[in-house]
């Protein structure tokens, strides 16, 4: 294999893990706000970068099934919660947003860490973070060409969080609802996708399995919101007759 | 203050992983288990804690309407 060729798969198949932690750390700076989602961002990256200087090529030794396992199951209890409260909440208020509600309204902390987007970030960025580090050291080494592994994948964070921090505008102008219901779905789905994956179960297409997964929680989040909205217009039908 | 903090903390993970009903995680965790039982016994089962979770969403969301 080739450097060129090293750094071009390195680059591509870390840009797949760079793009799930940025999706999360957009996702949940979004809903709930940037400082604490940076913090855990920051921590997941200085604790990534320790872990990489510590062990080095023994970075593979790491048991990243129970990591995956973990992380997975975390996110998916924690990603079905806003899934379930952003359809109620567009079944009830549409996509015209949830108006002017507090920051304590929506439980996030007006002032002070917030813990959950803290968390949220810090698991998604040192899980996909140790992602890449394998699969720089495991091409590095096999090719025996770990600069250009480091090269690629350096090059995919760049490019794909500067996409990220570029698409950050155009998520918050989505309404708060509808943004809780498609970061819901987007948590849920890595989530199930990780959970899944850290107890040896392999998905049908990989990685792509993710796209079904997201399609799947739409699929259901918008036939729950036109059921939820179907029995309100009932309700309302039949009040006025009463 | 440490048993402060250790309530504290003790109250974020409560939230962060029960949330307003238990019944989502204990749904999620039960699904998990039973798709290990069957990866072991080599039935494909990743179909089942999506299913699972969208069950228990549907049924959370039923609940907290009536």
């Amino acid at each position: 294999m080739s450097q060129s060729s090293v750094f071009v798969t390195t680059f591509l198949a870390a840009a797949v893990e760079v793009i799930e932690m940025v999706i999360i750390v957009v996702g949940v700076g979004s809903v709930r706000g940037w400082r604490s989602t940076w913090l855990g961002a920051g921590g997941g990256l200085a604790v990534l970068a320790v872990l990489v200087l510590a062990f080095g090529a023994a970075l593979t030794a790491v048991p990243i099934g129970a990591l995956r396992l973990v992380v997975g199951s975390l996110l998916l209890v924690f990603g079905l919660q806003w899934l379930r409260k952003g359809i109620a909440r567009v079944s009830a208020n549409g996509l015209r947003g949830m108006g002017e509600r507090t920051a304590s309204a929506e439980g996030v902390p007006g002032h002070g860490v917030d813990w959950t987007a803290l968390v949220l970030s810090f698991k998604g960025v040192l899980l996909e973070g140790l992602e890449v580090a394998f699969i720089v050291v495991s091409f590095g080494l096999t090719a025996q060409a770990l600069r250009s592994a480091v090269l690629g994948a350096a090059a995919a964070f760049v490019v794909i969080a500067g996409a990220g921090l570029l698409a950050r505008g155009l998520v918050q102008r989505v309404p708060r609802s509808a943004l809780q219901l498609l970061v819901g779905t987007l948590l849920s789905s890595f989530g199930t996708f990780w959970a899944v994956e850290g107890l040896g179960v392999a998905w049908p297409g990989s990685d792509a399995a993710i796209l079904v997964l997201v399609g799947w929680y739409l699929l259901a989040a918008a036939s729950y919101v036109g059921v939820l909205r179907r029995r309100a217009h009932r309700l309302v039908a039949q009040e006025a007759v009463r | 203050m440490i048993l402060r903090w250790l309530k504290g903390f003790g109250r974020f993970w409560y939230g962060f992983i029960i949330g307003d009903d238990w019944t989502v995680a204990a749904t999620v965790a039960v699904a998990l288990v039973v798709t290990w039982l069957l990866h072991t016994a080599a039935v494909a089962a990743w179909w089942l804690p999506p299913l699972a979770a969208v069950v228990v969403v549907g049924v959370s969301l039923r609940r907290a309407s009536r």
